[in-house]
């Protein structure tokens, strides 16, 4: 399986998204900058996290107007599976192409710990290596991460298992509704999280709870 | 040229945190009967533009493109 990350000024998890998808899929991914208009044939595209643009006007809202990311929209319509960490959620929820919005965390503050995760879905391409329910850790650092979706688009992502990623026992850093910490688009190619998963993939991360995503989306034996 | 002032707010029912802090903010600073703060953003564009209806639509398709997001924001565009 190949794989290709995304580049934008500001972004500041790139290395750790490529060391993590380097580790797992035995081959570094291709790399595509904001301006590049194609993106090399591929079956993951990552958005990492960090704070596209400075985080002017909002949260993702310039990175998700550059010529890049009209590329990853004619991926993800072919069904290539993306996923989008963090701001790369963000980034997602701008251009469109998964619902709802991040908003700023209800604290006000910026959050760096781990929380838990309970995987709400584990029937997708990118949780398939998970159980159904399983509680899994994962770190979080943002600042905005509080999902917010009308109520009739939260009652068809609650309906229809979109929400795959829930936190869990009261570890909700930012507010988000139904404590939602990642979802999926309706076709189930394209994934959007708060939490890290590239942050936590070895022994030397403390822990490797974030490592069946990848391996689920890289079809890699456990 | 013509110069506009767009508004972008929160639609209702969108909690705010930070129009909440504000609140809280002026109620400690002794501003009493503070109800409800809510914070938004406010644009000031210049435009080369003589046609003050194309310049309209054109601000429109900017904040429906870019400037707001219409998952959780209202905007209007006043044209000076």
């Amino acid at each position: 399986m190949k794989s290709a990350v995304v580049l934008l000024p500001g972004l500041n998890r790139d290395r750790d998204m490529i060391a993590a998808l380097t580790k797992i899929s035995g081959k570094a991914p291709a790399t595509v900058w904001q301006t590049d208009t194609e993106i090399p044939d591929v079956d993951l595209i990552a958005i990492p996290g960090g704070f596209s643009f400075g985080d002017y006007l909002r949260c993702g809202a310039i990175a998700a107007r550059m010529p890049v990311m009209r590329a990853v929209a004619e991926k993800a319509a072919k069904g290539v599976m993306v996923i989008g960490v963090c701001n790369g959620f963000q980034i997602l929820v701008e251009a469109g192409l998964l619902p709802g919005a991040l908003m700023r965390n209800t604290s006000l503050k910026f959050v760096c710990r781990q929380v838990k995760l309970q995987i709400a879905n584990a029937n997708t391409m990118f949780t398939r290596r998970y159980q159904p329910g399983q509680i899994i850790r994962s770190p979080v650092a943002h600042h905005d991460g509080n999902y917010f979706a009308d109520a009739e688009t939260l009652a068809r992502l609650e309906g229809e298992g979109q929400v795959v990623f829930r936190y869990a026992e009261g570890t909700n850093p930012n507010g988000s509704i139904n404590d939602i910490a990642g979802i999926i688009n309706e076709r189930g190619n394209v994934l959007g999280l708060m939490p890290h998963p590239e942050n936590l993939i070895e022994a030397a991360h403390g822990g490797n709870d974030g490592r069946a995503l990848f391996e689920s989306a890289l079809g890699i034996a456990a | 040229m013509i110069k506009a002032r767009i508004t972008v707010t929160l639609k209702n029912g969108v909690l705010d945190p930070q129009g909440k802090a504000i609140e809280h903010a002026l109620s400690g600073l002794g501003f009493g009967g503070v109800g409800a703060v809510r914070q938004g953003k406010v644009f000031d564009v210049e435009l080369a533009e003589s046609d003050k209806a194309k310049a309209e639509a054109d601000l429109k398709a900017m904040c429906d493109k870019l400037l707001a997001n219409t998952v959780i924001e209202n905007y209007a565009v006043e044209i000076a």
